[in-house]
């Protein structure tokens, strides 16, 4: 089996999984209290109204039926319309997505340039000071509150020293890496101090592994048997852990994107729960996942490149 | 284990080595036990009514009359923060109660009996572990209407699945192991096994990654309160507090600052008390 196989049939696997996520979508408007029509088109709607989405949604019959039609749409790419900023949630998300996007992997790169330096120093200086001041930093970082970090950022480095915008995206999309750089950095820091105990940890076995004391033994210089033998095979798990995170830094970015204005899908998700615009929060919830899926497809990817061993034959 | 052979006349004697706390579990206990007698005694540590306003007192900064401050109804933050506690406590056994036992119980079931159980059970992990945490709890509370026992519902639906996959693995590990042989050809039921045999080795990793999810809990419960999906105002909750000060930074950074520490520290607190119990428990 090729690499082009094995990429189809994980997309493959990945159907089932895409109807469950489905269905625990279409459930959750149903957690709702009274009829999804009126949740859906708000407290004052004309009869009428009730009546055409009861006919589109198809509430009227039973409860496979509904899914079956909510489905079809889905695949569609029918997500319905937000009631509050009377758009297509489809195109609200297109439009949307690509700012949160951006934000999480600048993210997730802000955060690889925090740990993976700090890890490889305080698994080479093991059991001292630095060792143990690295860790203690990032052992509190676990702990900081996303929102926190950011309305500290935002005061410190926006309103009083002014290095930075209080908020908002820039003009330009290569402005962002000035603009976002706050909320990128605060959303960063979190993500940071899990990669940095993962990283230390595999970078500690490595090191007492057997073909690091043979390349040590070859006389390999110290600097090429850490690049090319230690950090290469330590990075492998983190990879794994990386792409893991990417989900919750997405999670996250609900929260920054909040604090910092940005107007991303995690600040739509927040405004359309306060605006109660239910179609926006089952399609944003919906495009979550699909996204959170596709960048577990691409770490599985990464894996298979970064370690030979499990090179599929 | 580690163990040292001591030699007492002719007999060998195999003494277990003792066991060392590290110093970083003793500062974690030490933290929780604080948070944990301010919830339960607030009265011992607060030193103003924490939701009386006082308008001759607004926006103070941090003095020897009120220790953090005062916020702009003229509340004393300091006191805000004590009774913060017993809300952030609650949320941190509340967020990982239901899912501690539900989750433990699914994960022995599933392991030892596997099968249709085990099929059903892993695509609903699976799903739920595709969803970011933090985006499927606000989907389930934006459905059920903000609140503090809104949040614990949602939080509950959602975080069983870690402590299921945890006991799962370890189950089926414990399940190939001879005592379970031997508690099996003794004749005993398939329930005796799984919870008198099985569950009390199996169950270990889920334990602590109790405590770690306690720290976990409470962040997820102060960031959906800065929201205004957890605790409502006026209830004095960390994350809350948070947001209360938030339009004061320039001017009464105090008001936010504190509750954010002191929600650090409990956080902190807890990680230690994880770690520390991680090394206990687990053998190297």
């Amino acid at each position: 089996m090729n690499r082009w196989a094995y990429l189809l049939a994980r997309i493959l696997q990945m159907i089932p999984t895409l109807v469950v996520i489905m269905i625990l979508v279409f459930a959750l408007v149903r957690l709702l209290p009274g009829n999804p029509a009126v949740a859906i088109l708000g407290d004052r709607v004309t009869d009428e109204a009730v009546a055409r989405v009861n006919q589109e949604l198809g509430l009227d019959k039973p409860l496979p039926m509904q899914f079956w039609i909510f489905f079809n749409r889905v695949i569609r790419g029918d997500l319905g319309e937000s009631i509050n900023l009377k758009m297509a949630v489809t195109r609200l998300i297109g439009d949307r997505l690509p700012i949160t996007l951006f934000l999480t992997a600048y993210a997730g790169l802000l955060a690889a340039v925090m740990a993976i330096p700090m890890a490889v120093l305080s698994a080479l200086k093991r059991g001292t000071w630095i060792d143990n001041l690295i860790r203690a930093v990032f052992q509190i970082g676990l702990s900081l509150p996303v929102f926190y970090v950011s309305l500290q950022l935002l005061t410190v480095f926006g309103a009083q020293l002014r290095w930075f915008p209080v908020g908002g995206i820039g003009p330009t999309p290569a402005s962002n890496f000035y603009f976002l750089f706050l909320p990128a950095l605060s959303l960063g820091f979190y993500m940071a101090a899990i990669l940095m105990r993962s990283l230390r940890a595999s970078i500690l076995e490595v090191l007492t592994s057997d073909y690091v004391s043979f390349a040590r033994a070859k006389g390999i210089r110290p600097r090429l048997v850490l690049t090319r033998h230690v950090l290469r095979n330590a990075m492998i798990s983190t990879v794994t852990l990386f792409g893991l995170s990417i989900g919750q830094l997405m999670g996250g970015a609900v929260i920054t994107e909040t604090v910092f204005a940005i107007p991303g899908v995690g600040r739509l998700m927040v405004d359309a729960i306060f605006g109660r615009d239910y179609a926006v929060v089952q399609g944003l919830t919906l495009a979550f996942a699909v996204v959170i899926m596709v960048i577990f497809l691409l770490t599985d990817l990464a894996y298979t490149v970064l370690d030979p061993r499990t090179k599929v034959a | 284990m580690s163990s040292s052979t001591v030699n007492v006349g002719a007999a060998t004697v195999v003494r277990r080595k003792r066991l060392t706390v590290k110093p970083t579990m003793i500062l974690g206990i030490g933290i929780v036990a604080t948070a944990l007698l301010m919830a339960i005694f607030p009265s011992l540590f607060a030193t103003h009514d924490p939701n009386k306003f006082d308008y001759g007192a607004i926006l103070q900064a941090p003095s020897a009359a009120h220790w953090f401050g005062t916020d702009n109804f003229g509340r004393d933050v300091f006191s805000r923060v004590v009774h913060g506690a017993r809300t952030d406590l609650q949320i941190a056994l509340f967020t990982t109660l239901f899912p501690f036992i539900f989750g433990t119980l699914i994960g022995a079931l599933t392991g030892y009996f596997g099968r249709w159980l085990d099929a059903i059970f892993g695509r609903i992990v699976d799903v739920v572990m595709v969803f970011p945490f933090l985006i499927l709890v606000i989907a389930i509370v934006a459905m059920l209407g903000p609140g503090l026992k809104n949040m614990f519902i949602a939080v509950s639906i959602v975080g069983w699945v870690y402590y299921a996959r945890l006991v799962r693995g370890e189950t089926i590990v414990q399940k190939r192991s001879d005592y379970v042989s031997a508690a099996k050809v003794m004749g005993y039921s398939p329930t005796r096994v799984v919870f008198r045999h099985i569950f009390p080795n199996a169950v270990t990793p889920a334990v602590v990654y109790w405590m770690t999810d306690m720290s976990l809990g409470i962040l997820l419960g102060a960031s959906l309160g800065y929201l205004g999906l957890g605790a409502q105002p006026p209830t004095a909750e960390w994350g809350v507090m948070v947001a209360d000060g938030k339009n004061f930074m320039t001017t009464a950074p105090w008001i936010s600052t504190f509750p954010g520490l002191v929600l650090t520290a409990v956080g902190v607190g807890f990680s230690l008390v994880g770690d520390g119990l991680a090394d206990i428990l687990r053998p190297k």
